[in-house]
């Protein structure tokens, strides 16, 4: 019998997924990943607006009445949200189409010219940045009525 | 044979897992130049852009085959994309078969509000 061990009872590092809270944090962030990152949460964020944005599609075409009511949401609001807030979420849709957009576009010219360097990766993810926050800082401003 | 392997590989193949990576670009890529279209027609309108300039633009057959087109590339775009979230976050399994079944209700049934409203133009 004393051939036989009993089970090892040695605590062994447990390595599980990545914990949200404890670990993004200390994550590093290059520019490449946070573009990633970014495109991730833009796709999901307009699936769950997915609603807002059918209903803005459905009151802007529906009839000239409904029409009238879809451009005063931006300024009288709609039920118990404010107008305000109908142009943040406007603004966070836009922001999150353009990302997705220029972000979807980098992803395609990397699979056609087989650009996949880290420099190349850099660059590119630079110019989605500067592009979808521009375009979205100058359709904001037409938007909250700035020009 | 053809080749089905390496950056060669024949992309109308079966069974390497292609598919929905290529689905998800043809999409998007319909999916960006209806933006295109669209922003053009807004664009080349004159004047301020009221009801019927804009109900206008959806009202052409043409367009309501293209909007058409784009309302089911849209589902299935994003369907890849939340079925990707899903297998990365969503653990255990009955979680995301709960959350990807979600989805697709989700999705199936945007869709076809979408297409109501485009038929009501």
């Amino acid at each position: 019998m004393s051939a036989l061990t009993p089970p090892s009872k040695v605590k062994r590092p447990e390595f599980r997924n990545i914990n949200a809270f404890a670990d993004l944090p200390g994550y590093r962030w290059p520019l490449a990943a946070l573009v990633s990152g970014m495109h991730r949460a833009s796709g999901l964020m307009m699936f769950l607006l997915l609603p807002c944005i059918i209903w803005m599609f459905d009151t802007s075409l529906s009839s000239e009445i409904s029409f009238a009511r879809f451009t005063s949401v931006f300024t009288l609001g709609v039920g118990f949200i404010p107008g305000i807030l109908v142009k943040l979420v406007t603004l966070a849709l836009i922001w999150a189409y353009l990302h997705h957009f220029i972000a979807g576009m980098r992803h395609i010219r990397m699979d056609i010219f087989h650009t996949t360097s880290k420099e190349q990766g850099f660059k590119s993810a630079r110019m989605v940045m500067v592009l979808s926050l521009g375009l979205t800082a100058v359709l904001g401003a037409k938007l909250f009525g700035w020009y | 044979m053809s080749v089905n392997y390496g950056s060669k590989r024949v992309v109308v193949g079966a069974h390497y897992g292609l598919r929905d990576w290529l689905a998800q670009r043809v999409t998007g890529v319909l999916m960006a130049l209806f933006t295109f279209i669209v922003l053009a027609q807004v664009l080349l309108s004159k004047g301020a852009i009221g009801y019927d300039q804009w109900a206008g633009i959806f009202s052409t057959q043409w367009m309501k085959t293209l909007t058409f087109a784009v309302i089911l590339s849209l589902a299935y775009h994003a369907w890849i994309g939340m079925r990707e979230i899903l297998m990365d976050y969503a653990k255990p399994a009955s979680v995301r078969l709960i959350l990807q079944i979600f989805s697709i209700v989700w999705l199936v049934g945007c869709a076809g509000w979408a297409i109501q409203v485009l038929w009501r133009v």
